[in-house]
């Protein structure tokens, strides 16, 4: 079939569905939105239509990004907007068809936004939403929108036309296109991918191979899985259109295991590719042959760094290997190789679609274009945000995010995963790009973005990120094997109240070795958690090492709970919910808690009626307590 | 277990790179890697068993006693971190008397440490086989657990 | 492309052939720049880090071991910034491997197999490791002038592997080098020493912690000869420490000939060592030439030819025995009487001779040979 015909057929199904009358339900049921319930209230949905008998399409999208409200539902009916409903539960999705679908109530109170023609009073466009407003998505242009499973759907929306028309060009062509984008590989190191293509493009050997890096390990980061799940094909038609520049004819995508929804869906859609053509031999008439093959990874966070992603694909142990040479020339099996990830790519295929200028519209000089991320951790609006780059980082947290959850302070927003860093109060001004984010010492990385608050100890945070990168290090040189297990033993030491003079002094030197001598990205960038904390929060290490304090009431060797004695109720609510039995008391007695027995975990602290609010959580200080329960009223 | 293995080891003769998948599927098959299998599957692909053991033990996913009956996964991504991840650990720790890695003495639980699930906005959460259980607290872990048992 | 480079390495003007490597041309610029992993005979493996240089117009500090030595490069290998980097790693590498004496404040005082009576416990010191002053850690340490580790050593408490024949097995040694995981599965094609696990719990090991002789081994000990450190250790004369003087001789087990190097101390045969530079072995070895040559020195070997006479051996001459054996071939008949059956021990040229005069000389075919040593 040619481009044309697939247009063609697709634009025409879409408009029998549009005309058919039928109201549509989408519902948003990527992984983030399964665990919220979206499952459940799909299942009621349908049950509820074939209850009622009534006829409408249920179709399964992608995440819109609104993590925090999920699960989110959208009601299309014929000449009314779109209406998107958020928190739906199985209750809600009981009323809104009762309501909506038969009655034509749209439910204005229940209502999150509108989109499309036409207003509702009571309910804003959609994308006027604080958390949306400032967003400009490309990668994202379809998810939440589209049905994944339903290629139709991406090719109306000006799916694979970026494709039809990079097969126009000359290879040659669409990598001057790419650089004219400005677009820089979005999987954390920013290389500019129309160089890298090119690169590949006029190395020797055949034949080449094109992998698609879907190996999403930074914890806190979502992104890739978000694109995978709710727009498959816009990573694919990136894969064509990379194949094509460089001249690839055999493709793989390293996706990792534990995403079974995004393989599943990358499963169906390049099914629909071969029946369209739009895979294998001579694609859409064309000269252009590619195949592509699909690669689950099995829980090795280091498979993410180039040479190690394809020693796994090869069969071996995930452990990179130095560069030179660089993939371009030798890479899989040998053979020239050039690896993207799944961001880059879907912003590939939007590039060839809508042309390197109007992408280099977006952005800052240097950094040019959007970028997704995931926005997680103390912030009250968490999801999955694609903003334009050098936005204030303060935009992102305040205006999307709405800024810290319960009013409590800001202290730092963690960038880069386990290779970034945490940046403080003073650079929430900062512009959101390569280059200044690196100046301060942290990096945009994938596009995890962790806010922390008060209650966050920065101390913990290195510590947390430490034992990450520790745990995942192939091992293969010293610096990272070694290294990040000795600083991690430095700072557990620290927040176990053992720290001692100089061992600041002694992260920092050890930190610039690990830096300096790694093998390989990974071990390159570990320390930057442990440097970044250093430099703007000294402190706070400080407090740890000189005090045994952690101000922020985190690290459990230098916390105590107690239980006050004014104000003490003897109500048994802690005693009976203390997991370990630490709390001493009875009816009429005020409880003492046991220091010995005590785990820390907080759960009396949880459970204490806030008007008693008898429980204290202190650092560095000692509250006089009694040893044993004393009768309730014999304190005063 | 070698009529087992020979209907998963048939379908990648002379697939290059296949020796990851092969694992997988061995192990979605008898739920681990026993020492029969690494010996079965080392053969097919001939190469060593050490190196196959090698490569089997770098990769997180891949088990080498039988698993318990439920699959219980705590997540340790960043954001549950900060949310309390490490106490929903340690209450699972303490509650099933098992470290990540191992498996209940009665076979009920095998429990593991899971850097992010992506759910980074329900957290913490865990992750009981294939089901997720959000914005976990101490007390709701033991109420999860007592559900299984 | 141009078949020679010209590079500058430390201000001296050094001209390699295309393909070798930064590490090769200091090499020949007679530069030392130490290095743990890296071993001729094994691809690089760019692991121990210690090979770090500084080369202008590249970022960072790549590995001279890894890196292609190109046209007009600008190297340097030991300015004061890459020597505390090399300080800094070997101070890692330390914490996985015992090490008091080779920081030891009376270092200078101490001769290389004095026994310490104060300052390193018992069970850390040198002196008390079969590799003592054949250890490649030894020397780096030594180049890099260490005298304080700051990090505390942590032992792996590991049993030591003895459960097999020839050499022992402690991993309390291994810095992970990857020599003996490489010369497995590179040169011998056998891989039963691969890495097992990852990070901090990654050691060369067998498929579930096996036995060698479990795990297909042959026993030829390449993995002994490349270790750097105490980790791999013939168990016989492991206690011998330095060699009085070395003989490089044929193996006299069969006819390829391989070269050998035997250490000799008190004239007995301490070590076996496979010649690296010489055909046809390039520093191979099997099982009977690197562990097998102890027989040299067993009380029941035959060293002289003997020749029963009333029931009893008595010694005899060469030329005594070959004229008993000449005269009495003669005595039997052609083609019924005579069975020939030779070495492996021979060479190729003697064992041709063997059948010579069997089917020449005797006219018999019944030629055996006993291969199966």
């Amino acid at each position: 079939m040619t481009f044309a015909e697939i247009r063609e057929r697709a634009v025409a199904e879409w408009e029998v569905m549009e005309r058919s009358g039928k109201p549509r339900i989408l519902v948003g049921a990527a992984t983030c939105g399964r665990s919220a319930g979206a499952l459940d209230v799909l299942q009621t949905i349908n049950a509820e239509l074939a209850k009622r008998n009534l006829d409408a399409t249920v179709i399964q999208v992608g995440c819109i990004g609104l993590c925090y409200i999920e699960p989110i539902v959208e009601i299309a009916k014929p000449d009314r907007p779109r209406i998107f409903y958020s928190g739906v539960n199985a209750d809600i999705a009981v009323q809104l068809i009762e309501d909506y679908l038969v009655n034509d109530n749209p439910r204005p109170d229940l209502a999150l936004g509108a989109l499309g023609e036409g207003s509702l009073d009571g309910v804003p466009q959609l994308f006027d939403l604080p958390m949306l407003q400032p967003q400009v998505r490309v990668t994202l242009r379809n998810c939440g929108f589209i049905d994944p499973e339903d290629t139709n759907h991406y090719v109306v929306r000006g799916g694979y036309s970026g494709l039809a028309r990079a097969l126009q060009m000359t290879p040659e062509q669409v990598i001057e296109e790419m650089k004219k984008s400005g677009l820089r590989g979005r999987g954390g190191a920013g290389f500019p991918t129309g160089t890298k293509w090119e690169f590949c493009h006029r190395a020797v050997g055949t034949p080449k191979y094109l992998i698609c890096n879907a190996d999403e390990g930074d914890p806190g980061a979502f992104m890739d899985r978000s694109v995978l799940e709710g727009d498959p094909h816009a990573v694919l038609e990136g894969m064509l259109i990379a194949a094509y520049a460089i001249g690839a004819s055999e493709g793989y995508i390293y996706c990792r295991a534990e995403y079974p929804l995004a393989l599943e869906r990358l499963d169906i859609a390049l099914r629909q590719m071969k029946e369209l053509g739009l895979l294998g031999d001579n694609i859409l008439g064309s000269d252009f042959s590619f195949h592509i093959k699909v690669k689950e990874g099995a829980g090795a966070f280091v498979c993410g760094e180039e040479t190690a992603l394809m020693a796994s694909i090869e069969g071996k142990r995930g452990m990179p290997r130095p560069r030179p040479p660089f993939p371009a020339q030798s890479g899989l099996w040998g053979k020239p190789t050039n690896i993207n990830n799944v961001e880059t790519l879907a912003n590939v295929s939007a590039i060839l679609e809508r042309g390197g200028d109007w992408y280099a519209g977006y952005g800052t000089e240097k950094s040019k274009g959007t970028k997704t991320f995931a926005l997680a951790g103390k912030v009250t609006r968490t999801g999955l945000i694609e903003v334009p780059m050098g936005i204030p980082l303060r935009q992102i947290i305040y205006d999307i995010g709405g800024g810290i959850v319960g009013d409590k302070a800001f202290k730092a927003v963690q960038t880069g995963g386990p290779s970034g860093g945490c940046l403080a109060t003073d650079l929430l001004d900062i512009s959101v790009d390569y280059e200044s984010l690196t100046a301060a010492g942290s990096i945009m990385g994938s596009g995890g973005m962790i806010v922390l608050d008060e209650e966050s100890c920065v101390v913990d945070v290195a510590r947390y990120f430490l034992d990450f990168t520790q745990k995942e290090s192939c091992g293969k040189c010293v610096p990272c094997r070694v290294g990040t297990k000795q600083m991690l033993d430095i700072l557990t030491r620290i927040t176990r109240g053992q720290g001692q003079p100089g061992d600041m002094d002694l992260l920092l030197s050890l930190g610039q070795t690990v830096n300096q001598g790694s093998l390989c990205a990974l071990g390159g960038t570990a320390p930057n958690p442990v440097l970044t904390t250093i430099r703007y929060f000294r402190h706070e290490y400080e407090a740890h090492i000189n005090q045994k304090r952690c101000p922020a009431l985190v690290c459990l060797d230098l916390i105590t709970f107690y239980i006050l004695p004014d104000k003490c109720q003897a109500c048994m609510i802690c005693q009976r919910s203390c997991p370990v039995d630490a709390i001493k008391g009875g009816k009429k007695l005020i409880h003492v808690i046991d220091q010995s027995k005590c785990v820390k975990c907080a759960t009396c602290y949880e459970v204490c009626p806030e008007r008693f609010s008898a429980i204290v959580k202190v650092s560095g200080e000692t509250i006089e307590v009694p040893e044993e329960p004393i009768p309730l009223g014999a304190e005063e | 277990m070698r009529e087992q293995l020979r209907e998963v080891l048939a379908p990648f003769k002379g697939e290059r790179g296949a020796v990851i998948p092969i694992l997988q599927k061995a192990q979605d098959e008898l739920g681990y890697l026993p020492e029969e299998a690494i010996k079965e599957i080392a053969r097919f692909l001939r190469t060593s068993e050490s190196e196959l053991y090698g490569i089997a033990t770098f990769y997180a996913q891949f088990r080498f006693t039988s698993p318990g009956e439920h699959a219980l996964k705590v997540c340790l991504g960043t954001a549950c971190h900060v949310r309390g991840g490490a106490r929903i650990l340690d209450t699972v720790e303490r509650e099933l008397e098992v470290e990540p890695g191992e498996t209940t003495s009665d076979y009920k639980f095998s429990l593991e440490r899971v850097a992010c699930f992506g759910c980074c906005a329900l957290a913490p959460v865990i992750v009981v086989d294939k089901t997720v259980y959000s914005k976990m607290t101490p007390s709701k872990v033991t109420q999860v657990l007592d559900s299984y048992r | 492309m141009m078949d020679i480079a010209k590079l500058t390495i430390d201000g001296k003007e050094v001209e390699v052939e295309r393909g070798a490597t930064v590490l090769d041309a200091a090499a020949k610029a007679d530069i030392y720049i130490p290095t743990l992993c890296y071993h001729p005979d094994l691809t690089p493996f760019g692991a121990c880090r210690l090979c770090l240089v500084e080369i202008e117009n590249m970022r960072g500090f790549p590995p001279s071991c890894t890196t292609p030595a190109t046209d007009g490069m600008v190297v340097r290998t030991s300015t004061e910034q890459l020597q505390g980097l090399r300080q800094g790693i070997m101070q890692f590498i330390l914490t996985e491997h015992p090490h008091p004496c080779l920081t030891c404040h009376r270092l200078e005082h101490c001769k290389p197999f004095d026994i310490c009576l104060r300052h390193v416990a018992v069970t850390e010191r040198c002196v008390l490791c079969p590799k003592n002053e054949r250890c490649e850690l030894q020397q780096v340490a030594r180049y890099l002038k260490l005298s304080e580790i700051t990090l505390p050593y942590e032992s792996r408490e590991l049993p030591i592997e003895r459960g097999d024949p020839f050499f022992d097995r402690d991993y309390n040694l291994c810095i992970l080098c990857g020599r003996c995981v490489r010369i497995c599965q590179e040169v011998r094609g056998l891989g039963v020493i691969a890495f097992t696990f990852r990070g901090h719990q990654a050691l060369p090991g067998t498929a579930f912690g096996r036995s060698l002789k479990d795990s297909d081994c042959h026993f030829c000990g390449a993995c002994v000869d490349v270790c750097p450190t105490g980790a791999l250790i013939e168990r016989a004369g492991r206690w011998y420490t330095l060699p009085e003087r070395e003989v490089v001789t044929t193996c006299p087990y069969c006819g390829v000939g391989c070269q050998l190097k035997l250490e000799i101390k008190d004239e007995r045969i301490i070590r076996v060592i496979p010649q690296r530079d010489n055909s046809p072995n390039w520093g191979q070895a099997c099982v009977k030439g690197k562990f097998g040559l102890d027989f040299v020195h067993s009380p029941e070997r035959l060293t002289s030819p003997l020749i029963k006479e009333n029931g009893q051996f008595r010694e005899a001459t060469w030329d005594e025995a070959m004229d008993i054996v000449t005269g009495k071939l003669s005595q039997y008949q052609r083609g019924t009487e005579f069975a020939a059956i030779s070495s492996a021990k021979g060479t190729n040229e003697e064992n041709y001779l063997v059948q010579k005069l069997a089917r020449a000389v005797m006219g018999t075919n019944h030629i055996d040979h006993c291969a199966r040593l």
